[in-house]
């Protein structure tokens, strides 16, 4: 006969809304523990889906992940000149905030090399990839964005002509993919005061200059475009990812390119490490802490109403004793109620969890490794946690019987 | 004079003292007793007379502080406790109080039950002994139900059947009767005097209760911890 069975029926309303408490604990553990990994694989999914062999960045910088990095991207020819270089793309990246539809609309943009790169590496969800030169966006269903929605960005509107799904940068916002040239035009953009006033300025430095004098018809140039100007040098970029030859070893690749003095180049893993260690990594040991925490109170919790329900058994106990009943029986009413609720709360955590933290703004990540760890903990403290109880439970005396 | 080869309970100079200097108080003073096999036994007196503390010692739940004890021909307690009480009151005794003091969480057929499988029987060989049980004190009707759901007279019956599953030499009732009226108090006195001549078991019984004296083939009155009458009906 099951004691703790035979007394969790006869008390099932309780043991019910207990079971749900701890289970809304343990959800939180396991969140936790989610919300890690889905800092993690945010940190590392572009760098994972581009794929790319090197990183070339600014010098002694980190970018473009970590801090910001520019670099002419004219480095891209250079990079091709490299003897195992089998590809080399320019890369951009910047967060923008607008307001759309009344709501505050972030993204975080990224530049694809078009013709060269049209976005078929992207987990697109629904429409398409990106078809022409300008104009045209490819966003994540996380923005609220749909297909057709046509968005305003500096003087130019750019049409959503795809959704990719799962694609977030690593402060969580939702990417949006546009070609190089566009991504450039967004982040430069300025107002037309804003070029007019520049343009008049380079007009009167000019015109205070011997230079200006000597060859009056410099002002029409630099009362032009800025990229007219052979002087202002090409366009800056965030970075030059390059895919390296096959068979060709990345770190020699990377060895010819670090010797430039003016980029610093990273492997693919030396970047992901960046990131983890750079970016993740505090908020990897806030949420540990926290975890920990969560256990710490779920264990301390657990203890507490197996010690109540324990004492409410008390005279029980003590006639099981008085009828001869050995410790073992004992034990076993107190620790198969424990992990009964320990491992029940686990489960339902799980559910609740499996369908709650879709709904959560940022990824959660259950990773089944995560979970096995997490059940092994559950039952340990479900041990733990009956031990008070057990000790009351053995200390009583089966003259109580008599009271 | 009494065949000691037939006796359940040899007890002489037992002595129970409780706190000590100002505030020691001898709850049993030097009692000897001796019950036989089959026989009822009635304890009498006022409270405080040290009636359930010797039930107590007898039952093995307190040790007394002298005195040399046997049940069933087996040495207890000569000043040490000489077998493991828990095991003991297991194998050898039956307890029945003025409360039922039934499992809350067990039916009335699992809580005879569980007296049984405490004791290593197996569940089919339990579950037969106690509809047995049940259908010789007459509440077989009520095996399913939990004790919330009997009556007083019900939950005592069933404490009777789960002090009798594992065929004890003996028995002993504290006060059994004090929660029921006179007719119900008087049916389960009835029982006891049934069971130990039926099942030759010996039975005793502290009560108040003077009226179902008839009941009892021995009667002893204590006072002050100290065994003042003995009487053989």
């Amino acid at each position: 006969m099951n004691l703790a069975i035979k007394d969790i029926r006869h008390n099932l309303g309780r043991f019910v809304l207990t079971t749900f408490g701890i289970s809304l604990l343990l959800m939180l553990v396991i969140g936790m523990g989610g919300i890690y990994r889905g800092l993690v694989e945010e940190a590392t999914l572009l760098l994972d889906r581009i794929g790319a062999d090197l990183w070339v960045v600014q010098k002694d910088t980190r970018g473009p992940f970590a801090e910001i990095s520019r670099i002419p991207r004219s480095v891209e020819d250079r990079v091709l000149a490299v003897p195992g270089v089998e590809s080399a793309s320019s890369f951009i990246s910047h967060t923008i905030q607008r307001e759309y539809r009344g709501r505050p609309l972030r993204l975080t943009i990224q530049g694809l090399s078009w013709p060269a790169d049209r976005g078929q590496w992207l987990p697109i969800f629904s429409g398409r990839t990106i078809g022409q030169a300008h104009y045209e966006m490819v966003a994540d269903k996380s923005s609220d964005l749909n297909v057709g929605d046509r968005i305003p960005l500096g003087k130019n509107i750019y049409t959503v002509v795809g959704l990719t799904y799962k694609m977030s940068s690593t402060s969580g916002d939702s990417m949006a993919f546009l070609t190089l040239t566009d991504a450039q035009d967004v982040q430069f953009d300025l107002s037309n005061e804003a070029i007019r006033n520049e343009r008049e300025a380079r007009v009167n430095r000019l015109q205070s200059l011997d230079l200006g004098n000597v060859q009056p018809q410099l002002s029409d140039i630099v009362g032009g475009k800025s990229s007219g100007i052979p002087a202002l040098g090409t366009s800056m970029v965030s970075a030059v990812i390059v895919h390296v030859k096959p068979g060709c070893n990345p770190s020699s690749v990377a060895a010819k390119i670090a010797s430039w003095p003016d980029v610093s180049v990273y492997t693919h893993a030396g970047q992901s490490e960046l990131l983890l260690r750079g970016m993740v990594d505090k908020a990897r040991r806030q949420l540990g802490l926290f975890r920990v925490l969560l256990i710490m109170v779920s264990a301390v919790i657990m203890a507490l109403i197996l010690y109540t329900l324990t004492l409410d058994k008390l005279h029980d106990i003590a006639m099981l004793k008085l009828m001869g009943a050995r410790n073992s029986v004992i034990l076993a009413l107190i620790m198969q109620q424990a992990l009964l609720l320990g491992i029940l709360g686990f489960f339902i955590a799980n559910l609740i969890g499996n369908w709650l933290f879709p709904l959560f703004p940022r990824r959660v990540v259950i990773v089944q490794g995560d979970l096995m760890q997490l059940a092994v903990i559950v039952i340990a403290i479900s041990i733990l946690a009956s031990l008070l109880g057990i000790v009351k439970a053995l200390r009583v005396d089966p003259s109580e019987v008599l009271s | 004079m009494k065949d000691m080869s037939q006796m359940i309970v040899e007890a002489s100079g037992v002595t129970k003292v409780y706190g000590s200097g100002n505030t020691e108080v001898v709850a049993v003073s030097d009692v000897s007793l001796n019950v036989a096999r089959g026989e009822i036994v009635a304890l009498l007196g006022p409270s405080g007379a040290g009636k359930s503390t010797l039930l107590t010692i007898l039952g093995l739940i307190r040790p007394p502080d002298a005195g040399r004890i046997v049940i069933g021909q087996t040495l207890v307690f000569d000043g040490h406790l000489r077998v493991n009480a828990r095991t003991f009151r297991r194998e050898h005794l039956g307890f029945v109080f003025q409360k039922a003091n039934l499992i809350p969480f067990l039916t009335a057929a699992e809580n005879v039950q569980l007296a049984m499988e405490i004791n290593d029987a197996s569940p089919r060989e339990a579950r037969l002994r106690t509809l047995e049980l049940l259908e010789y004190l007459g509440i077989m009707d009520r095996a399913d139900h939990l004790p919330a759901k009997l009556s007083g007279g019900q939950q005592q019956r069933v404490a009777v059947a789960r002090a009798l599953a594992n065929r004890p030499s003996l028995i002993l009732a504290d006060e059994p009767t004090a929660a029921l009226d006179s007719v119900r108090g008087r049916q389960v006195m009835e029982l006891f005097r049934n069971v130990a001549h039926e099942q030759n078991t010996g039975v005793i019984v502290v009560t108040h209760d003077h009226r179902a004296l008839d009941v009892f083939d021995h009667a002893m009155e204590m006072e002050d911890g100290k065994l003042r009458i003995s009487q053989l009906k």
